[in-house]
């Protein structure tokens, strides 16, 4: 298939994608802003009031870009993950599947849907925290690359975690019993210097935990950790998460007989 | 001549040792109207899964106008559109949406799709319906549907898992001449029917397939020669207290005013109706018992079934 071909089949996976999250939006876009707003008022104004300042910030300034990340990773994962299962489901992936679209544009078009709504809802949710408190961004650059280069790690492990899937509970478990733990261990709330030299030991095994902080650090300027050898990290998970994820297409794993 | 499709020793055997395709091989040439017929499971579903990359095959060739699955399955796959048996689209994306959608996925232009879209939605008479969500949809859209989104890219090469089960005659009827139609304009057709009616009316060349072999593959009209008896109901204007005495035929009766009567090849319907007109009987209408395809399908299936019985 030429690159001209194969382009307007990525792009339009991409746009149903984009089109699906759209059309559905009282289910998709809404529910994380509502959740990130209870997490603003209840965290922020009047919890994070009494806390004083974390990692030499107001709690509420420290706490908004790990708000902002955490709706990033979620919604990335959910989108490819349920968008994926359904169209397995409900068979629509053959439509795909016997079009000569290659393997790496079907993951590209699914992976990338699934950075967009990510990034929709994180941008909604800034905009959301700006009614709470003045933000500022340090390192520009920095912030755009970690929250885009998460969205698309997120997208690609709900890929992967929906090919694996047989039934919709498969598409639950891990949200719900790694993602979500990992997420509010990885430094949302808190910086890691208040734990005991153990438990920061331990939440540095956590991948979250360096996403955050970088992008905490592109809107701060502080971080718990080294904010390059995040990026590096990073890459490495999207390179190892891509191979694993073209391997199971190109394998047909639970796709085809 | 290149065919349209050429098989050549498929086989499948799926995980657990079952064995669905035991090395089939035919071919249909292009233009062709071609029926591939088999009782359930006799692996008609496994052979159009393979053609068209959702089932792996374990061994064996298949190359559609000269291109091999192998060696350029994409180029194969620019030459193939498939109508599966079951429904496998979103059922909350919009029918026009689901039939442009998949033009893009052959790398058609928006703009081309579109209009390729409102050409077939038309054709198949859903143009009205091209802003409702599948699942609003009858069964019998939805199968036509279904072919709309196969001949988006204009396929050489079209083939139809069962397209009309659980259709009504009428639109059956219509999607027979739709059929027809495109086959006429070129399009290489495979049908796999249940309605054996429809295999006549429609196919020049049919393959049998049973068990995962390929018990026959030879022409219509060649197969229906082999017919060696046919069964015909004939009504009858009187009042009919037994069957009348016909030399050399079977004659059943079936109720008051029909008679069933079973000709053996080489003899004479005329001599039936001059023996009834000798006795008095008039025989107003005539049909046979079953479509004579079925009648070949059913002797040749349990033909296979004795033999299979004796050994």
């Amino acid at each position: 298939m030429s690159s001209r071909l194969t382009w307007i089949s990525f792009s339009t996976i991409f746009r149903r994608e984009v089109r699906r999250f759209m059309r559905i939006w009282p289910q998709t876009l809404v529910p994380p802003v509502i959740t990130m707003s209870l997490y603003f008022v209840i965290f922020g104004s009047l919890i994070g009031s009494r806390i004083g300042d974390m990692g030499g910030y107001p709690y509420m300034e420290f706490v908004v870009p790990g708000l902002i990340m955490m709706s990033v990773i979620t919604n990335s994962y959910a989108n490819v993950v349920s968008s994926f299962y359904s169209a397995k489901f409900q068979r629509s992936i053959e439509e795909l599947l016997v079009s000569p679209t290659p393997n790496w544009a079907v993951m590209a078009g699914y992976v990338l849907g699934g950075v967009a709504r990510g990034l929709i809802v994180g941008l909604i949710v800034t905009l959301v925290a700006m009614f709470f408190t003045s933000l500022s961004v340090e390192h520009v650059g920095v912030t755009i690359a970690i929250v885009f280069l998460t969205a698309v790690l997120f997208s690609l492990a709900g890929f992967i975690n929906a090919i694996y899937a047989n039934s919709f509970d498969a598409i639950s478990i891990i949200p719900t019993f790694v993602l979500t733990p990992l997420t509010y261990l990885g430094g949302v709330f808190y910086s890691i210097e208040l734990l005991s030299p153990f438990w920061q030991g331990l939440s540095k095994l956590n991948p979250i935990l360096y996403m955050v902080n970088s992008f905490r650090y592109g809107i701060l300027g502080v971080s718990d950790i080294n904010v390059a050898w995040a990026f590096i990290g990073v890459l490495v998970f999207i390179a190892l998460l891509a191979s694993w994820g073209l391997y199971l297409m190109s394998h047909g794993k639970r796709l085809r007989h | 001549m290149t065919a349209a499709l050429s098989i050549q020793n498929l086989q499948k055997t799926y995980e657990g040792g079952f064995q669905a395709l035991k090395g089939i091989s035919f071919e249909v040439q292009p233009g062709d109207f071609f029926a591939l017929l088999g009782p359930n499971g006799a692996g008609k579903s496994t052979t159009i899964g393979i053609i068209c990359s959702l089932v792996r095959k374990s061994a064996g060739s298949i190359s559609i106008f000269g291109v091999d699955i192998d060696s350029d399955f994409p180029a194969a796959k620019r030459l193939l559109g498939v109508v599966p048996q079951e429904f496998n689209f979103s059922q909350f994306e919009k029918v026009f949406d689901i039939v442009a959608t998949q033009g893009g996925f052959y790398g058609m232009p928006r703009k081309l799709a579109e209009e390729r879209t409102e050409k077939y939605l038309k054709q198949l008479g859903l143009w009205d319906k091209r802003a409702t969500q599948a699942r609003m949809l009858s069964g019998g859209m939805k199968r036509r549907l279904m072919i709309a989104r196969a001949l988006i890219h204009e396929p050489k090469l079209l083939i139809l898992d069962e397209p009309t089960a659980g259709v009504d005659i009428e639109l059956r009827r219509s999607m027979w001449a739709f059929l027809e139609q495109i086959n006429a304009q070129g399009t290489t057709i495979i049908l796999t029917t249940h309605y054996l009616e429809e295999a006549e009316s429609l196919c020049r060349n049919i393959a049998i397939i049973d068990k995962g072999t390929i018990v026959e593959n030879t022409s219509i009209k060649s197969l229906l020669k082999t017919l060696n008896r046919e069964t015909f109901i004939l009504d009858c204007s009187e009042y009919l207290e037994k069957a009348p005495g016909l030399s050399g035929f079977e004659c059943h009766l079936l109720d008051s005013h029909s008679l069933e009567i079973t000709v053996e090849k080489g003899q004479s319907l005329t001599e039936v109706f001059i023996e009834l007109k000798a006795q008095g009987v008039t025989v107003t209408s005539m049909r046979n018992r079953a479509n004579r395809l079925e009648e070949l399908f059913i002797s040749m299936l349990s033909e296979e079934k004795m033999e299979g019985v004796d050994e």
